[in-house]
């Protein structure tokens, strides 16, 4: 780890006017601190939004929850309006890292670095929540850019996060073994307009699959899939899994998924 | 004292809890880098970032202006210094009977660099973080060559030349057994079974990385080095006759607690010498704590070969004759024992637990632009193991035998038993194993098992392994005769207190074994002593007399020796002054459950009032014997240990997505007597812990053209984890080993050695009906699925 500057932020204009600055803010670190103590990041300002009122927690609103951009994975994965309306949220949750990255992790925090193979990503997408800043709502379908790359401008900061509740939900993971990162991971979400599915790991960064989505919105069965072919060609090859052994695993995990929010 | 007598003494056969568990499990442990010493610095290396490559230049002087930088060394400083490279302790001969190829292995790098992390400077500051920021402006100016990572691409014609002492990168080409009698059985066998198979590298990720403190005392001209290391008299030898040309009285070695090592801590690392060398040219105390990317690129890897086999057998099935090649990865550079793991300590247990007449065996080792490579958890039997248990399950497959069949006809009952591979077990029982550890996995109960996997879609599949290992290294004139440039023995002080309390020092290296707690049991056993009264002391030159360390599975059966034979000398000394208190001849003084008596007679004195006796000596016969109890005893074994077992292992497979997990697994090990049977049953399941891990999850992979570590760190390289595991079925058979006092055979490794060939042949009984025949470890379950799909081709 490089020196760097400690500051904490108060607000989230204090923040936001500071990571205008240059400075990098740190919401839960998991990452983020991880690549600084290999020096492979080097910021000169950290900013803490910790202690920022109002950044962490989870409400109900409507047929929405809000959960703020602070909030910790463990609390989205033991929330019992979540467990109860949006399991496959809380599911994902409850899944990232191991405990001690759930207790420090934040929502925000892996929105804002869109890792590949981030769990959360696909949860947002799929369920078609709404991604509140410091000046604006992005739509999920708007928000992710590909590899680690989102709409968010310089300055800007996530606040909160609302996930319209679904009528069915479910988060299937397929464990990169060594990292246990999603090698695939599928979420599918059953709405009033269709069922929607998103997919992380398997490429330059989550994506949804309209004819997985088309051919559940028919019939939401693990049946309705299994005879789709999923083209590999833009899918990511490494040590771990050939493009063509993910394009499996994304039918295997969506048929997974289906059945998880059947309640089978 | 016999095995069978030492067996039946209290305390031998207890489960004691673990002395060291609670300085562990507190946070009190003094490992390397809790040593806390004033006048400290701190080191960091520079690497090279090339897996091949010239250095044209080092520029050394924006990292000498930097804060806090006391000093940069490169490979001109070691030269300039005479610092001599590293020494191989082990000699292989060619089979042209010319010696191997021993090309250089500098502490920094001259002149060229040969594997990505290859030492090339140091750099010393007042702080850690100093030293960091400084290492970064050293600049070194390369010229990248091609290079060469995989074994198979090493011996190409074309392949770039890693050392000029090495023509074609080839180390040595070795042999074992008899090639024309293996030829003439092949002729006429009724049927030959082949196989191609890799032993895949792994990396060793002890918990604690390593960690060296160089210290030097102007005033004495003394080194004091700590290390976390597993023999610190054998560094302590190499470094000071072979490297620095020290003389050994002047350098003291400690490991301290030393948080696992399972062979990678064997060698002498040129950061070690670094560290010492830099100590005396600064005076000042020089720290290095490896972080795991450094242990990843750095620490010496394990296993790493490719080979090809065959078994010829009758039309029964019963073996006739074997025969391997094997190529041997040895990375960039000779490690300290690594030319003896893939010979020496592989060739030889390709007998098996089998009668197989004859056996031959020829290895060829090759350098490449890789870490070196040495001995690992098991180091060569492993990959015996490995090989001759997936061989002989697919005999069985091809004659239609099943697994436990093929390996009844074969195995040797008769014992002594002398294998056409130079080794005589003394003493076992195979055929007990199996039907044991088939009783134990209920066997009987798989079909059922596999009908109920099939009704969730899941393929089912079981499978063995019958292994053996010669642990309890090593007889010296043995291994003097096969190239050791070192003894084998142990040494063991037992130094009796005046109340009758024992410290003992042994040569043997505890790095989470539990020897202060298991050498107690032994030494509270025969004396008649609580286990509490006795404390272990090891690691240490400076209070040790002498030691060989820990690997191989040999300090119980030769440490442990040791202190039994220290034991013997201090009990007849004792008996002596027995006789003179109780007024009896020596040869009437029986010695029983801590209480010396006369025999015939109801007179008797504890062990206690003998300890105190002997150190005040007011009535006591000064005229023949010397007062004090304190007795040290070397121990040179006659002959190796021989651990066996039969290890069998259920798997379940998604066939859609390749996951495989581990259902059940039985281990059935004949050790010999058994010490401590909760230590004995935590070594084996961290061994089978290792053993799955290579057989389904750990891969070393440098990419093929620019010899990059692929699998650098957590993210890449699969450890095993608990919830990968399922719990542990374990047995145990008793031959005492015939040639030790205490009948111990050794269990360090024998988890690590058994179970991959268990785990991979249950894996290819899965998949059978899929028509997969083979699959190369790990199987991991992109690996299982792509097998599965080749073979619906």
């Amino acid at each position: 780890m490089y020196d760097f500057t400690f500051e904490r932020a108060q607000s989230v204009d204090q923040a936001a006017a500071k990571a205008a600055a240059g400075a990098q803010l740190l919401a839960g670190g998991q990452t983020l601190l991880a690549s600084m103590k290999q020096r492979l990041t080097q910021p000169d300002t950290l900013v803490d939004l910790a202690h920022i009122a109002g950044l962490s927690g989870i409400k109900q609103e409507g047929s929405h929850f809000v959960i703020g951009a602070m909030t910790r994975h463990q609390e989205v994965a033991n929330h019992t309006g979540i467990l109860q309306h949006i399991p496959g949220l809380a599911h994902l949750a409850g899944g990232i890292g191991d405990k001690q990255v759930r207790a420090m992790g934040t929502l925000g925090g892996s929105l804002a670095n869109n890792d590949p193979s981030a769990c959360y990503p696909s949860a947002v997408l799929a369920l078609g929540a709404t991604i509140h800043t410091n000046t604006r709502t992005i739509a999920a379908d708007d928000y992710f850019l590909g590899l680690y790359s989102t709409a968010l401008e310089p300055g800007e900061m996530i606040t909160a996060v609302s996930f319209p509740v679904p009528k069915k939900s479910a988060y299937a993971k397929f464990k990169q073994p060594a990292s246990r990162y999603a090698l695939v991971g599928v979420f599918v979400a059953q709405t009033d307009h269709g069922v929607r599915v998103a997919i992380t790991g398997a490429g330059n960064g989550v994506f949804r699959h309209a004819e997985l989505e088309k051919a559940l919105s028919a019939s939401f069965t693990p049946e309705a899939v299994a005879h789709i072919k999923i083209d590999d060609s833009e899918l990511s090859a490494d040590l771990h899994a050939s493009a063509a052994y993910r394009a499996s695993l994304i039918i295997t995990q969506t048929q997974r998924a289906v059945q998880a929010a059947l309640g089978h | 004292m016999g095995s069978n007598d030492f067996a039946k003494l209290p305390h031998i056969g207890e489960s004691v809890l673990r002395k060291e568990d609670e300085r562990f499990l507190t946070g009190t442990g003094q490992y390397t880098d809790d040593v806390q010493l004033q006048n400290l610095s701190y080191t960091v290396f520079v690497r090279s970032p090339h897996a091949h490559a010239h250095i044209k230049s080092i520029n050394k002087q924006h990292a000498l202006a930097a804060p806090g930088v006391l000093a940069v060394y490169d490979g001109a400083d070691v030269a300039a210094d005479k610092i001599n490279g590293l020494p191989c302790g082990w000699l292989i001969t060619n089979t042209d009977g010319t010696p191997m190829n021993e090309p250089p292995h500098p502490i920094l790098a001259q002149g060229k660099v040969r594997y990505v992390g290859d030492h090339v400077a140091m750099v010393i500051a007042e702080s850690l973080q100093e030293a960091r920021n400084a290492a970064e402006l050293v600049e070194v100016d390369y010229d990248v060559l091609p290079a060469v990572a995989d074994v198979r691409d090493a011996m190409k014609p074309t392949a770039p030349l890693i050392h000029d002492q090495a023509a074609k990168n080839h180390c040595y080409k070795w042999s074992i057994g008899d090639q024309a009698a293996v030829d003439e059985a092949f002729k006429s066998a009724a049927h030959i079974t082949k196989i191609d198979l890799t032993n895949n590298r792994l990396v060793p990720n002890a918990m604690e990385p390593r960690a060296a403190i160089g210290c030097y005392n102007r005033a004495a001209d003394e080194y004091t080095l700590y290390v976390s290391n597993q023999n610190p008299h054998v560094e302590r030898l190499l470094m000071t006759a072979f490297v620095m040309g020290l003389p050994e009285h002047k350098v003291r070695v400690i490991a301290p607690d030393v948080g696992g090592g399972f062979g990678s801590k064997i060698y002498l690392y040129a950061e070690d010498v670094c560290v010492t060398w830099a100590a005396k040219k600064l005076n000042r105390n020089v720290k290095w704590v490896a972080d795991r990317n450094e242990a990843f690129l750095s620490d010496a890897h394990g296993r790493d070969h490719v080979t090809h086999a065959e078994m010829a057998t009758d039309k029964d099935g019963k073996f006739l004759a074997f025969k391997v090649h094997t190529d041997a990865n040895l990375g960039a550079y000779l490690s300290t024992f690594s030319t003896a793991i893939p010979t020496i300590l592989y060739a030889t247990l390709l007998a098996g637990q089998y009668t197989t007449p004859q056996v031959y065996v020829e290895v060829d080792a090759w350098f490449t632009n890789t870490a070196p490579v040495d001995a690992y958890r098991g180091a060569g039997r492993p990959e015996a193991t490995y090989l001759l248990e997936r061989i002989v399950s697919r005999v069985g497959w091809e004659l239609g035998l099943t697994q436990d069949e093929i390996r009844r006809r074969n195995f040797v009952t008769n014992f002594p038993y002398q294998t056409p591979v130079a080794l005589q077990y003394d003493t076992g029982d195979f055929m007990q194993l199996m039907n044991k550890s088939q009783e134990l996995a209920d066997v009987a109960g798989f079909a059922a098992r596999r009908a109920q996997s099939e009704k969730k879609g899941l393929l089912r599949g079981i499978g063995y392994s019958s292994y053996i290992e010669a642990c309890g290294l090593a007889p010296s004139n043995l291994a003097g005769a096969l190239g050791a440039r070192a003894g084998l023995f142990e040494c063991g002080e037992v130094r009796v207190h005046p109340t009758g309390s024992v410290t003992v020092f042994t040569g043997s290296h505890s790095h989470g074994q539990g020897h202060e707690t298991t050498f107690a049991q032994v030494v509270a056993a025969r004396l008649g002593i609580p286990v509490e009264n006795v404390d272990i002391v090891h690691g240490d030159t400076g209070r040790v007399p002498f030691g060989m360390g820990t690997y191989g599975s040999r300090s119980i059966s030769v440490g442990g020796a040791a202190i039994m034979r220290a034991i013997d000398k201090i009990e007849a000394k004792a008996k002596k002054i027995a006789a003179h208190l109780m007024e009896a001849s020596d040869s009437d003084i029986d010695f029983n459950n801590g209480e010396f008596s006369v025999r015939g007679t109801d007179k008797k004195i504890p062990f206690a009032q003998i300890a105190l006796t002997a150190y005040v000596p007011h009535n006591y016969p000064l005229d023949k014997l010397e007062p004090g109890l304190n007795e040290t005893a070397f121990y040179d074994p006659t002959n190796f240990t021989f651990p066996a077992g039969t290890y069998i292992c259920e798997v379940e497979i998604n066939p859609q997505t390749g996951e495989t997990r581990v259902d059940r697994f039985t281990a059935v090990d004949d050790f010999g007597t058994i010490i401590n049977p909760m230590i004995v049953e935590g070594q084996v399941h961290g061994g089978i812990a290792q053993g799955i891990g290579q057989a389904l999850m750990e891969n070393c992979v440098y990419d093929r053209e620019t010899g990059q570590l692929l699998t650098g760190s957590f993210m890449d390289y699969t450890m095993p984890r608990a919830d990968d595991l399922p719990n542990f079925k374990l047995g145990y058979v008793c031959t005492p080993c015939t040639t030790n006092p205490l009948g111990t055979k050794g269990c360090g490794e024998a988890g690590a050695i058994g179970s991959p060939p268990a785990v991979i042949n249950a894996v290819l009984d899965a998949l059978a009906p899929l028509g997969v025949k083979d699959i190369d470890m790990p199987a991991s379950p992109h690996r299982v699925w792509e097998a599965i799909q080749s073979a619906r081709v």
